[in-house]
Order: structure tokens, then sequence, then C-alpha cells
């Protein structure tokens, strides 16, 4: 019995002398820090997951100080932590321009599939077993969800075949773009109003694309004539916004005779209604490339397709 | 005791014979996750040689006037894991005021040894040996000496890897370890040595 107590005590003693031994030496050596180092560390979560690629909390709270980390780089702490940071630091978390993942794929060729996948249910999987997933399109949406697993912001589902990112949940951390095996998912900059987008990755010739997809870019050129700030070019059979100087007027959509091409930021989901009247429109349109009527008209209910599907 | 040979003797042991990583297997979370660049490995080495010896240092008259007379050797354990992370925080503020330089050095390093192993196996180890103080601070210091040796070694192989093909399964952490497995078998060749038969 007194050895339990003479352990007890000498723990004790020996745990209140350490401690005593600290708080003394806290202050003794205390070292003046940038206060703001110290509230920017104290509303961060503290469980130094280290997901922001600094060492633990603190090693994240000095680099943001220096100016070295964003202020909304803390994952797990999400936007609340950003905006209390931003605050700290006296600019607004929206300051830079906030970027979104776009998945670059309408899944628009999920119907034109070269077998039937039956393995593992992973997009990572089923890129490896030969042609490269089931999916007849080498560059489109396997939808099996490897980035919906990787997300940590539940932000990005597979809807219908295909990933679609919830614009107001991503936090741009790159995980989905990481981890998909196609590499068809890209950070591009949020604007939330008339944000053009090319949700496309196919780089097949035009003839080859429009046998796999339903609405996958061919390259036709026609949204890089129709662009008057020459923001849009077509780079190996696949068109691409230059963000730098689009204008968002949305000349290219209403040009787009594959009805691609989307505004306002979001890649709307292309229900199966939505794809199929335009499927025998649009070869006809691209192989004779004046059937300009044909054109005009398509553009027309492009443009207000998507923004009634937003709202 | 600690006569000159005797320091020697447990020096080489401590850094070669009976090296804490790959002969004692202790301190091995740091040694597969500090080692893919030797210039971060060797800061970690660095600290690991500084908070061994000083751990061994402060550790020794805790079990010699303070444990053994109330005959509490059971409690080592509980008591060496609190004065090695009582010791650690320390050591960081007085650094941190004192020699900013050599804190900015050891950086991150130091408050990860709070939890190695291998800083609790050398000061458990030197009650186990009865050494007396000086041999503790010694086996301390060429403990770290052993493990700063094996992991730049690790280190500077694992960065060959980035150059190197292997099977696409055995790339990154797998190879690692098989390396790891590898560097253990080289230094299986000093337990010839036998340089403790000095001791007896």
């Amino acid at each position: 019995m007194t050895t339990v107590i003479i352990a007890l005590v000498v723990l004790a003693v020996l745990g209140g002398v350490f401690g005593l031994v600290l708080a003394i030496a806290a202050k003794v050596f205390h070292v003046e820090k940038d206060p703001r180092e110290e509230a920017i560390a104290g509303c961060l979560p503290g469980a130094n997951c280290g997901g922001c690629g600094f060492p633990g909390c603190s090693g994240y709270a000095a680099a943001v100080v220096k100016g070295e980390a964003p202020v909304n780089a803390c994952a797990a702490g999400g936007e609340a932590v950003a905006g209390q940071i931003a605050e700290i630091m006296g600019v607004s978390a929206g300051d830079s321009v906030r970027m979104v993942a776009q998945v670059r794929c309408t899944g628009g060729g999920r119907d034109h599939t070269q077998y039937e996948y039956v393995g593992l249910q992973d997009c990572l999987a089923a890129s490896r077993v030969p042609g490269g997933g089931a999916l007849g399109c080498a560059y489109g949406c396997l939808g099996l969800g490897s980035c919906e697993k990787a997300c940590p912001f539940d932000a990005i589902h597979v809807k219908n075949g295909v990933a679609v990112v919830d614009e107001d949940k991503c936090k741009a951390c790159n995980k989905c773009v990481d981890i998909c095996p196609r590499h068809i998912i890209a950070l591009e900059p949020y604007k939330t109003r008339r944000h053009v987008t090319v949700p496309c990755s196919s780089k097949d010739k035009g003839a080859d694309a429009r046998k796999v997809c339903d609405n996958g870019c061919i390259g036709c050129s026609l949204c890089v004539k129709a662009c008057p700030k020459e923001a849009i070019a077509v780079e190996g059979n696949l068109a691409r916004i230059n963000y730098e100087t689009c204008i968002g007027c949305g000349l290219c959509a209403q040009k787009c005779p594959r009805k691609l091409i989307t505004i306002d930021g979001k890649v709307p989901e292309v229900k199966p209604a939505a794809p199929k009247p335009a499927a025998p429109a649009a070869p006809k349109a691209e192989e004779s490339k004046k059937a300009e009527p044909v054109e005009i008209e398509m553009p027309k209910e492009k443009v207000k397709e998507p923004a009634g599907k937003n709202e | 005791m600690s006569s000159f040979t005797t320091l020697i003797t447990v020096a080489l042991g401590a850094i070669l014979v009976n090296n804490f990583i790959v002969a004692q297997f202790l301190g091995i979370c740091p040694f597969m996750g500090v080692s893919k660049k030797v210039e971060t490995a060797s800061g970690m080495g660095m600290a690991v040689i500084f908070v061994m010896g000083v751990a061994s240092a402060v550790c020794w008259p805790i079990n010699k006037f303070i444990l053994e007379p109330n005959n509490l050797i059971f409690m080592q354990t509980v008591v060496f894991i609190l004065v090695i992370a009582s010791l650690v925080q320390f050591i960081e503020m007085f650094l941190q005021k004192s020699m900013p330089s050599l804190y900015e050095a050891l950086g991150v390093y130091l408050p990860l040894i709070t939890t190695n192993c291998a800083v609790l196996g050398v000061v458990l180890q030197n009650t186990q040996n009865s050494y007396d103080f000086i041999t503790s601070v010694v086996y301390g210091v060429t403990g770290g000496i052993g493990f700063l040796l094996v992991i730049v070694l690790f280190a500077s192989v694992r960065e060959r890897d980035e150059f190197s093909e292997c099977p696409k399964a055995f790339e990154g952490f797998p190879i690692a370890l098989v390396e790891a497995g590898l560097l253990a078998l080289a230094f299986l060749g000093f337990s010839g040595l036998d340089i403790f038969r000095f001791m007896k």
C-alpha cells in the first residue's frame, strides 16, 4: 500500500514540478511573436492534420502571417475558419479569384461503351483494364466516383454517369484533379456570373469524337470564329477558353453545333432529354458547316437551358 | 567503470553493433517518415542526438536519486515519458529564446521527437545496463549518432529511388521497406565485432 502511495506522490510531485518549470519557462523564454499568428493558431482546429501542406496548425499560421499561404487553405476548418483568418489578416477571403474544380465531360458518351465493365467500381481500377474502361471515349468521365471518394468536402458527385462539381462546396483542394485517372478535372476561375466553360476533354478528331459522344467537342472552330476577344482556341481538336481574356459574352456557346459550351459557371447536368434531341441534329449541322439556320436555332435554346436548370 | 575503453566500446556498440534503428528497431517511425531527403533526415538526426544526450543526462539522476531509493523502478517508463515530454518542451522554449538559429535548424523535428521511442529506449537501456552518468550520456549521444548515420544513409538511398525504375507495384513505400531491410542486413555484419567482450 505504501508503495502505491509513494508512487503516486512521486509521480504527482514530478508532474507538478515539471509543470511549474514549464510554466515559468513559458514566461521567461517568451518570444514575441506576431500576435496575428497566435490569433490564427487559435481559430484553427488544432488537429495538426497537415492537410494544408504545412507542418501542423502553427506552421500554417506562421505561413499565413508571412503571406506564404492563402487564408483558405485549412481544409478541416472550411469556410468558417477561412473567414476568421481572413478577418485577422484584414483581407477578404474572396480577394483572390476563387477557383473551382470543373469536370470537363458532360457524360454525353455514356451510351457509347466498348463493353460492359463489371469490375471494381472505381475509376482507377477501371482505367487499368484494356481499353481504359468501358467508355468509348478515351477522354470521358468513367463515372465510377473516385473523385467523389477523394473529395473531403462532399462537393463532387457522380450524377447520371458523370461527375458533377457542387461549386458552392468546392474548395479547390485539387484532390479530385489529382485522383482522376483520365485527367479531365481541372481548376477554373469561378466567376459567379457568365462563366463560360467547355466541358469536354476529347482530343479525338471530329469524326471519332462524334462516334463516341453525343455532344463532345469536335474541334470545328466555330466558337473560335465567334469569339470577339480571341479568348477561345482549338488545340488538338479541343476548344479551350482563356479566362484572362474571356468576357463571358457567350457568343461561342451560341455557335457551338454540339451544344457543348455552357454559360453561367455550371456544367449543366445532361439529362437524357437534353442530348437526345441534340444528337441527331448536331451531326447534320456539322456535316455541312454552312447549315447556318440549324445552328442558330439550337444556340438559342442552349443559352436558355443552363440558366433554367440553374434556378 | 567509465574508463576510456568502456566508453569507446559503448559508443561503437551504440553506433554500429546495437544501432537503434537497424538492430533494435527503435525509432522506426521517423526513420521511414522523414527519410525522403538527406537534408530533412540529417535535421532529424541532429535533433535526435541532441535530445537523446540531454534525456540521458536528465533521466539518470532522476532514476538514481528518486526512483531507486523509493523502490519505484517499476515506474521507470511512466516517469521517463513524463520527463522526456517536459524536457523536449522546455528545450524548445529555451532554444527559441536563446538560440534561435539552432531552433530554426532543428525546426519541427524537435517536438516530433517527444514521442520517439528511441529516446525512451535509450534512457531505459541506461538503467537496465546500470550505466553510470558519463556512460549514460555517451550512450545517449552515440545512439543518436547511430540514428543519424542510418537515417542519412537511408535517405540517400531513397533519393536515388526517384531516378530508378522499379516495378509499378513497388513504387514508393514498398521499395523503401525493402531497402530498409537490406540496410538492416548490411548492419548485421557489424554484429561480428563483438566489442562487448572487452567490458567483461
